[in-house]
């Protein structure tokens, strides 16, 4: 199959489908990273995930719409505005939903995914009542449109960027804020012996609390992050959460490097194998590869030795 | 088998529930519908065949899989390929550009029947292939994930994958499975017209006793030995590991066992409704088998036919004249289920409904007695 084309052409195909895989990468990272945190530290599984992250994404469509009515002199900084908004909107839902319904189930992890599920079917219904069953799409602001020539065949869409730009910013918060900073402390502390770290004071009904809102928020900037790339639709989310969760599990639940690695793996394996191959066989591959890979190794890429 | 075994086998209570289905399935809906409504039934309970095989796997064995979906379509696709085949004779499709394959192929520029559609020009490899294609799929997934000890929601999680794997690949193979739309237009089993409302009598009673079949083998799993051990696994797999058992052979053997009772269901499925197609296969099928099972009461196999039969019927009577509620009835459905009513249906019964029967069944035997007593009867000398 690389018979047809000169090295030179091959070279400029995986720049490209590299950099096509980095996007689809970024929102792997930013949709896995909260669902890291939710599965990984608290061992809940949360169906409705990717609905949160639609959440974000309408709620930045709503910002948008609201700069582009009232306030067209401040539209090219809707976004950050709309980013903050989507974190606290979905983090406030995802608050109550664990205080609802998640912290009577942490005993029954599958019936949580039962449950979670559930509320997936209901939000996506909301959503399409709300905002009609058709996809919407936010427009970007002038300083994010347009590409940056790189050479005369690569050019890389300043949209991309900024996406990926983001990602590592919430990336390296994410990390500072579970690693190094005392709620941090307190999160891994609950993960790594409950009945001991409830021992010594710390609230462990308030840490899962916040680590759930926390999760749910992230997804939120995800969704956020999400409109820069393509368009939202009431059941857009449930199309990447298998992959989600198929990129937590492969990255090792309770490990952050994991995550990122394992969503780079996948991601750059499926857009590269796009190219060749059609786009639905480059997934099933993909997602044969891992579920074989998971099959061998069911800790994932990077496992983190926890006493039960 | 001595008069002991049977009562072990199949203890009053259970003989009662098991009668009273047979009458609603065989006397009471035949009798109360017409045929259209009744073929809706026979389509609702092949889910059934699901729902009881997650009964064992999820309630008794503790392992919940969300692909059952995967072999429910395995065994409706094996099923519809034979049909598919039978009715793409050269004749039949004599204006294609080559006749005698099925349509679909035709109109994706195949021009002779794959190798693995050959077995299928066969009603008794066909048949086999319904049965053996998802036990051996089930047995190779068992094996992989519960030699390894993975079980949990990872296990859910990675057989929510292989479903999601297996729709995208019949959708993209659309040359070799008929795409989206399915393999569609199957007319006849062996020359007999299966859309003609006498077969569809025919097949709902072979449906219903083959439901029956799956119900008394599945009593017979709860009853053994093999049903305490599940139990005993879901409670505490190491213990059971660390008394001498390979718990991996067991929940390799009960997974198998759902995949051969989906397949049924879904062969059943094809033959009752005409056509198979990925829809029934996916994330979003295999899920709602779960809850199902789930309102049904996941401990109660009987329990989870009654629960498939409420639930299909909810869904089409509400997607008739509420389309846009449903999604919420639903997803209502799933959290309650779980959050207020973990055992289902069967468990309202068990603490609701059976002891007000058996109050009224004590009330009017003492007073029949009461009634039968020498010193109440008037006498006049």
């Amino acid at each position: 199959m690389f018979s047809d084309y000169s090295t030179a052409e091959l070279l400029s195909i995986f720049a490209m489908q590299g950099f096509a895989g980095l996007i689809l990468f970024s929102v792997f990272v930013l949709m896995a990273l909260g669902l890291a945190i939710i599965f990984g530290q608290m061992g809940v599984i949360n169906m409705a995930h990717g609905e949160f992250m639609i959440l974000g994404a309408y709620v930045t469509y709503l910002i948008s719409n609201l700069f582009s009515e009232y306030m067209p002199a401040l539209f090219s900084m809707y976004f950050f505005l709309a980013m903050i908004v989507a974190f606290f909107v979905t983090g406030a839902l995802g608050a109550f939903v664990e205080w609802a319904m998640i912290r009577h189930l942490y005993k029954r992890p599958l019936d949580t995914l039962l449950a979670t599920w559930g509320l997936s079917l209901i939000l996506q219904q909301t959503y399409r009542t709300v905002f009609g069953a058709r996809e919407v799409g936010v427009s970007l602001p002038d300083w994010l449109m347009g590409s940056v020539p790189l050479t005369d065949i690569i050019e890389i869409p300043i949209n991309g960027l900024f996406v990926m730009g983001l990602t590592l910013i919430i990336s390296v918060a994410v990390y500072l804020l579970m690693y190094k900073s005392q709620f941090g402390g307190q999160v891994r502390a609950v993960v790594q012996n409950r009945p001991m770290a409830g021992a010594v004071g710390i609230n462990t009904e308030k840490t899962d609390r916040f680590t759930f809102a926390l999760g749910c928020g992230i997804a939120g900037i995800a969704g956020s992050a999400f409109t820069m790339v393509g368009s939202t639709g009431p059941t857009a989310g449930q199309l990447y959460i298998v992959d989600t969760f198929l990129v937590v599990v492969f990255g090792g639940a309770q490990s952050l490097l994991g995550t990122i690695a394992s969503a780079f793996t996948i991601s750059q394996a499926q857009s590269t194998m796009e190219f060749f191959l059609s786009g639905s066989m480059a997934k099933v591959l993909t997602l044969l590869v891992v579920v074989g890979i998971l099959m061998l190794r069911p800790q994932g890429l990077f496992a983190l030795k926890i006493r039960h | 088998m001595s008069m002991q075994n049977i009562r072990a086998f199949m203890p009053r209570q259970d003989l009662i529930a098991f009668l009273v289905l047979a009458v609603v399935i065989f006397i009471a809906m035949p009798l109360a519908m017409d045929i259209f409504r009744l073929n809706l039934v026979g389509k609702y309970l092949t889910y059934a065949f699901v729902a009881v095989g997650l009964v064992l796997c999820w309630g008794y064995g503790g392992i919940l899989s969300l692909g059952q979906g995967v072999f429910f379509g395995l065994g409706g696709y094996c099923m519809a390929m034979f049909l598919k085949l039978e009715s793409s004779t050269p004749e039949a499709t004599a204006i294609q550009s080559t006749p005698g394959i099925p349509d679909f192929m035709d109109w994706n520029q195949i021009t002779e029947i794959p190798w693995f559609w050959e077995p299928f020009h066969s009603l008794p490899l066909a048949l086999i292939a319904v049965l053996i294609v998802p036990t051996i799929f089930a047995y190779i997934i068992g094996v992989a994930m519960f030699k390894r000890r993975v079980g949990g929601v990872y296990f859910a999680i990675i057989t929510q994958a292989v479903a999601s794997i297996l729709t995208i690949l019949i959708i993209g193979q659309q040359g070799y499975t008929g795409g989206v739309n399915g393999i569609t237009d199957l007319r006849t089993l062996l020359g007999w017209d299966i859309r003609s409302d006498s077969a569809k009598y025919v097949l709902y009673f072979v449906n219903g006793i083959l439901l029956f079949a799956c119900l008394l083998f599945a009593q017979y799993v709860r009853k053994s030995k093999l049903g305490r051990i599940l139990l005993a696994m879901r409670e505490r797999e190491d213990r059971v590991r660390f008394t001498g058992y390979d718990v991996s052979n067991f929940k390799i053997f009960v997974f198998c066992l759902g995949a051969a009772f989906s397949a049924i269901g879904g062969a059943m499925f094809t033959l009752q409704v005409g056509f198979m197609s990925p829809s029934f296969v996916g994330i979003v099928p295999s899920i709602e088998m779960v809850i199902f099972c789930a309102v049904g009461g996941r401990m109660s196999i009987i329990g989870a036919v009654y629960g498939t039969l409420v639930v299909n019927w909810a869904k089409t009577s509400f997607s008739e004249s509420f389309p846009e509620l449903w999604l919420f009835a639903m997803g209502a459905l799933f959290i309650g289920v779980v959050m207020a009513f973990p055992s289902g249906l069967a468990g309202l019964y068990r603490n609701h409904v059976g002891p007000f029967i058996e109050k009224s069944y004590k009330r009017l035997r003492l007073s029949y007695e009461n009634y039968r007593k020498p010193d109440n009867l008037v006498t006049s000398d």
